[in-house]
């Protein structure tokens, strides 16, 4: 029998890694991902997991040892936040191009400068092109659900790609919520053994990895590297699907909120989802046709799905908790607005860059948002395609 | 039974690192790679970080390395087979492999190692890890064309330490790499050169018995940086432990030990001479760095021979 809890999602996280049970972890702490770090190694300190616990001196170091780890052929997971996947950046992209599933939860925070422990995504949409499978999350329950997801989707055969949980840092990091958690061996069950591929530990067939690659073949390998996420497009859906079945809880590419009939759209990721639902509660009870949609799926960006959902709308506003400095709009925003272009959506489409270093989001700010948007169908026109919200300017 | 550290027996053993790899004629990393490998009965895994030796045995599809090998990237060698050596630790407790007493071995230049890949490897060290961390030490970038390093000596010339009007070389003294492992408490340290094989080859046995982290600091010779013909190698690996500017010694559990002492300690300019690096500190206006070199290799030497226990 599953079991209901209060947790929080770093919690939920060190719960899920405890039942996947790592042969290897490498991690290191840092604000707000510490709790899971701190949580793990009292499952270590208990004898609860199998696991070896590499406490590294950094996240550079706990990136090369996860990277070390997969490739000497077990299961291997870690986590971090912020500056810590900044640090780790050069590992991060190496772990994707060695095809090394490993798995390792975000809590999402602002990246330094100034330095800032609080929620927003430029940790990881600065990520988004490292060839990692990214999965964002709105609460506990999912990161809690993603976590065990992202085993099953790391490790499929035809994926064999690294891929990142991410929930928001302190309001889901720290948030306390109602979270059910499924037994031992039904989770396990679900992810099945891992399964080595020529693995470095095989000294009877010994193996160069990472060797120097020059242009007669770098190409290549970066189009088998792009096979592997177009894979995962058509393996993320199979695993939620399997995940359904047996646990009950529905996961796709995205989750659609009242977006059936909709005229206005909002597009937001993780946490904000949860007050922008009951934004849309309060505007459809006026009789307002608002619906959202929040993607849980970042890399691979399903373009399609995402486009034909959205195919109808009038506006879509899109929320971005982070800014791609002297581009077009935010990083959620440019990839929805090329979907949208690519797949003939007519819309008008508007960006609202919010939340930066934690500042908070309130229900009325979201409902000025679709005012904007409300003016937006009536009169046929994007005054302001970028806008920030609630700043002093 | 070990084999014996005789070139007769070791000559029978199949090459780890094959021939056919790009490294310069006359470079010293294949020929420590090659002694330390062959000291090793057991089986063993390679890491490397990014350099010469990395660039040049692997350039794909091919590979010189007939034992399993990873590389990451240029800083990463020690954390590479932390993880590496983990993940062996936890599936031989599991009962998931059998226990084939495997020997994890990484392998970086200096700069890799007294550089950009100091704070892995002390992590490493710190940690414990059952792997031995080789420093093959050219003492500069060589990889990138000879730019300076921390374990470039004084007034050495490299393409970032340039001999000009103004500055003659590199300003500073090499930072010493030994010691600052030895202050890791780890199991076993010890430096060594290529040119006498069989001490280096015992120092490995030695470190790959140990439990816990290792440390070999082997001095390799860079005839593209160093200046000098390629068949001089050996010969200027021997003047650098001959001159003591390269002593040979161990530290086992704390106890030091020198494992070679010259008969006649030869002066400084001995190992300077026949290296185009150091041509213009016998410039009369530089001569002055000749003396500070002596001088720094005097102290460093007497430090040494008081932390062996032995007589000036």
């Amino acid at each position: 029998m599953s079991r209901f809890e209060a947790m929080d999602g770093n919690t939920a996280t060190a719960e899920a890694m405890r039942q996947i049970n790592p042969d290897v972890v490498a991690a290191y702490p840092i604000t707000p991902q510490t709790n899971v770090v701190q949580v793990f190694s009292q499952f270590v300190a208990d004898g609860e997991v199998d696991t070896e616990f590499v406490r590294v001196e950094s996240e550079h170091s706990a990136m090369a040892a996860c990277i070390g780890a997969s490739t000497a052929g077990g299961r291997v997971m870690t986590a971090t936040s912020s500056n810590g996947l900044a640090f780790m950046w050069e590992m991060v992209y190496i772990a994707a191009s060695n095809r090394s599933p490993i798995v390792m939860a975000v809590a999402n925070r602002a990246l330094s400068g100034p330095i800032n422990i609080h929620c927003d995504h430029s940790d990881s949409m600065g990520a988004r092109d490292a060839g990692w499978v990214q999965l964002f999350g709105e609460n506990p329950q999912e990161a809690y659900d993603n976590a065990i997801q992202a085993v099953r989707i790391a490790e499929h055969d035809d994926v064999l790609l690294p891929v990142m949980s991410m929930y928001d840092g302190f309001i889901t990091s720290h948030g306390l919520e109602r979270v059910q958690i499924e037994e031992d061996e039904a989770v396990r069950d679900f992810i099945g053994p891992f399964k080595a591929h020529e693995p470095l530990l095989d000294v009877d067939h010994p193996v160069t990895y990472g060797p120097l690659d020059f242009y007669d073949f770098f190409m290549e390998h970066k189009r088998q590297q792009v096979e592997g996420m177009k894979q995962a497009h058509r393996v993320i859906p199979e695993v939620a699907a399997d995940f359904e079945k047996r646990f009950g809880r529905r996961y796709g590419f995205f989750e659609e909120y009242r977006l059936d009939g909709a005229e206005l759209a909002l597009v937001v990721l993780s946490s904000t989802a949860g007050t922008a639902k009951s934004v849309v509660d309060d505007l459809r009870s006026q009789g307002l046709k608002v619906g959202l949609l929040k993607p849980r799926v970042f890399r691979p960006f399903p373009s399609e799905e995402l486009a034909d959902a959205l195919r109808d709308k009038a506006v879509i506003g899109v929320m971005d908790r982070s800014d791609s400095f002297g581009a077009l709009g935010g990083p959620l925003f440019m990839e929805l607005a090329a979907a949208c272009k690519t797949h003939d959506v007519p819309a008008k489409m508007v960006d609202y860059v919010f939340g930066l270093g934690g500042r908070d989001t309130t229900p009325d700010q979201i409902e000025t948002v679709f005012q904007d948007m409300a003016a937006i169908a009536e009169t046929g026109e994007v005054k302001q395609l970028v806008t920030y919200l609630g700043v002093r300017e | 039974m070990a084999t014996a550290l005789k070139l007769k027996e070791l000559s029978k053993k199949e090459d780890r690192l094959t021939s056919g790899h790009r490294l310069c004629a006359g470079c010293a990393a294949p020929i420590i790679v090659r002694q330390i490998l062959t000291a090793i009965d057991e089986p063993v895994v390679v890491a490397n970080a990014t350099g010469c030796l990395e660039v040049s045995t692997t350039i794909y599809p091919y590979t010189a390395w007939n034992v399993p090998w990873i590389h990451t990237a240029f800083e990463t060698a020690a954390s590479t087979i932390s993880g590496v050596e983990a993940m062996y630790r936890s599936l031989v407790r599991q009962g998931k492999i059998e226990d084939t007493g495997i020997k994890f071995v990484a392998f970086g230049g200096d700069g890799g190692t007294y550089d950009i890949g100091i704070q892995a490897l002390s992590g490493m060290m710190e940690r414990g890890h059952k792997a031995l961390y080789v420093c093959y030490n050219n003492e500069a970038y060589m990889n990138t064309g000879i730019q300076r390093s921390g374990a470039t000596p004084l007034g050495a010339w490299t393409t970032t330490s340039p001999v000009g009007s103004v500055v003659p070389g590199k300003p500073r003294h090499r930072k010493d790499m030994t010691a600052i492992a030895v202050a890791h408490d780890i199991p076993y340290a010890a430096q060594a050169s290529p040119h006498n094989w069989r001490d280096l080859m015992k120092k490995v046995r030695k470190a790959v018995a140990a439990d816990g982290a290792t440390f070999i600091n082997v001095l390799s010779d860079c005839n593209r940086g160093w200046r000098h013909e390629t068949d001089q190698t050996l010969e200027v690996t021997r003047l650098a432990v001959e001159t003591c500017y390269w002593p040979l010694y161990e530290v086992e559990n704390g106890q030091w030990k020198l494992t070679y002492r010259p008969k006649e300690k030869l002066p400084i300019e001995e190992f300077l001479k026949p290296q185009g690096r150091f041509r213009h500190l016998f410039a009369e206006q530089n001569k002055h760095i000749i003396k500070e070199l002596q001088a720094q290799v005097d102290r460093k030497w007497r430090e040494l021979l008081e932390r062996c226990g032995e007589e000036e």
